[in-house]
């Protein structure tokens, strides 16, 4: 099985970060090949940012995403950007609260932000919620390589939040989203 | 692991203890990483006022004897030029790691290309030769980073990375190993002049302060190092043995993978492009297209083309207007199709299979 994951938002959300994590969790923990890349401009917090990982089981050679399979969406700049396109046959997860838009391909609805910010006083660890749910929506990776490689993605001191932000996406995911 | 966060790693496996730069997208990590390295090593990073000044900071350094490394894009390399002809002209070993962008000017900052190949080669005033490598993998980030090092010593020549946008930014696993190979330049003989050649052209390295006297010029110079600019003969056997000493060893240089040398149609790429022909290969499993994928550009390993007997045609995929195909052209007799892609976006795997397509 081979997933070519499009996650996009807003500068400053950890668009980028969310792919090099489930990259690292596939390559460094799970035994899978990885490559990840993103699209940036000049611009800094606030633009339109996107990023990508393609995760397979055999050794990838073209580094870049032709055609997502699953889409994490964190912003409506980035649905009409990247997200309005997805095929039917993708699989959507779309943070509800900040991405007004819905997909014509399945999707979930994981309020992200808000939960990050209601449940962990953090909207900033609403990517890694966003990541509990996927990993949990998908089996890409197992969820144990997923929270080692968090731990090493995120500066000293933010663990338990991370992790608990982790479990968040997960809950959220287990309870059908919100659908 | 970023593929400019490898090639740093590569540099300071390879022993390089001064890094002089000035930080530029889409090469800024590799200085960063450096910064961060260099300091606990022992070394040295300086930040430069510019890109002029980076690249005499580094033939400094490599005159101490340490080896030098400064990494830059399209615009920084133009402003490196003079200095370059520089260090080419006094045989100073160095490295130069280039992350193209998309030029000319400052051009796209954060998008990929291919457009300083010909400039890496030709940049510079006046003739003289120099080596240039491309990755195509995070891995060969690392490796070539090392190889580069090991090369530029060897022969005493400025060695380029010419990375891009696209394998600099990548994040795929490396395997760094334990140790890697690091061959030192070859220490100057007893009653050898500074330089003087030795019977593979390249004179032993004399590192200021290590016993010899040693002056260094950008003047044409004789054995002694002394300025000599006006006798036509030295300047034309000097010049000639700068341009021989690299051009004869290509063979030796040359690093490359071959797929298919029976086919009719070949691919030849580089850097990014590679990993398009690979994937292209991979989709069309009926199909048997050649594969030659250079990681040494510079100097061109002509004799390669020859291995590919039965070819019509070669296709040649760079991120610039056709820069190596121009070079390649000049070697075969087969036509020699560019397939240029620029702005930054890679070769799509199925549009190179339309081309080679074409050409059945």
């Amino acid at each position: 099985m081979k997933y070519e994951v499009l996650f996009s938002g807003f500068g400053g959300q950890g668009i980028i970060l969310s792919a090099v994590i489930l990259g690292r969790a596939a390559a460094m923990y799970d035994g899978k090949y990885a490559v990840q890349s993103q699209s940036y401009g000049p611009e800094a917090r606030g633009g339109a940012s996107s990023s990508t990982v393609i995760i397979s089981s055999d050794p990838i050679q073209y580094p870049k995403v032709l055609q997502p399979n699953l889409y994490v969406i964190m912003s409506e700049a980035g649905f009409l950007k990247f997200g309005a396109a997805a095929p039917e046959s993708a699989l959507m997860l779309v943070d509800s609260g900040l991405v007004q838009s819905r997909p014509r391909c399945r999707f979930i609805e994981i309020p992200a932000t808000m939960q990050a910010k209601e449940v962990l006083g953090k909207p900033i660890v609403a990517n890694i919620v966003m990541l509990g749910a996927l990993v949990s929506a998908t089996g890409m990776v197992s969820f144990e390589a997923m929270e080692r490689a968090v731990l090493d993605s995120v500066p000293k001191g933010t663990e338990e939040l991370n992790i608990r932000a982790l479990n968040l996406g997960r809950d959220i995911l287990q309870k059908g989203g919100d659908a | 692991m970023q593929g400019n966060d490898a090639c740093a790693e590569g540099a300071v496996a390879a022993g390089c203890r001064f890094f002089a730069g000035y930080p530029i997208t889409p090469s800024s990590e590799v200085a960063e990483q450096m910064a961060r390295r260099l300091p606990k090593l022992g070394g040295t990073f300086i930040q430069m006022e510019d890109e002029l000044a980076s690249m005499a900071a580094i033939i400094g350094g490599a005159w101490t004897g340490v080896r030098s490394m400064t990494a830059t894009s399209g615009p920084g390399f133009s402003l490196m030029m003079e200095n370059i002809g520089y260090a080419a002209f006094t045989e100073t070993p160095c490295v130069v790691i280039n992350i193209q962008r998309g030029g000319p000017s400052t051009g796209q900052p954060t998008m990929a290309a291919q457009g300083d190949m010909l400039q890496a080669r030709f940049g510079s005033h006046g003739d003289y030769s120099v080596i240039a490598l491309a990755p195509s993998t995070v891995q060969e980030m690392f490796n070539l980073t090392v190889k580069a090092f090991n090369l530029a010593d060897r022969f005493r020549v400025p060695a380029f990375l010419m990375s891009d946008e696209i394998i600099g930014h990548l994040r795929e696993r490396v395997e760094f190993p334990d140790e890697v190979e690091c061959i030192p330049p070859k220490t100057i003989r007893e009653g050898m002049l500074p330089f003087e050649p030795e019977d593979d052209l390249v004179p032993g390295f004399t590192p200021f302060g290590k016993g010899h006297r040693v002056h260094v010029t950008g003047l044409t110079h004789n054995e002694k190092g002394y300025p000599a600019s006006t006798d036509p003969d030295l300047h034309e056997k000097l010049v000639m043995r700068l341009v021989e000493k690299v051009e004869r060893a290509r063979h030796e240089i040359a690093d490359y993978d071959i797929v298919n040398p029976e086919a009719e149609i070949v691919f030849i790429s580089y850097g990014a492009p590679t990993r398009a022909v690979r994937q292209a290969l991979l989709d069309a499993p009926g199909k048997s297209y050649g594969h030659l994928n250079l990681r040494t550009v510079w100097p061109f390993p002509e004799g390669l083309l020859k291995k590919f007997t039965n070819a019509r045609v070669f296709l040649v995929p760079e991120m610039n207007l056709g820069q190596i195909a121009r070079e390649i052209q000049r070697h075969v007799d087969q036509p020699v199709i560019p397939i240029p892609r620029l702005g930054g976006a890679l070769h799509v795997p199925s549009y190179l299979l339309k081309s080679a397509e074409e050409h059945e």
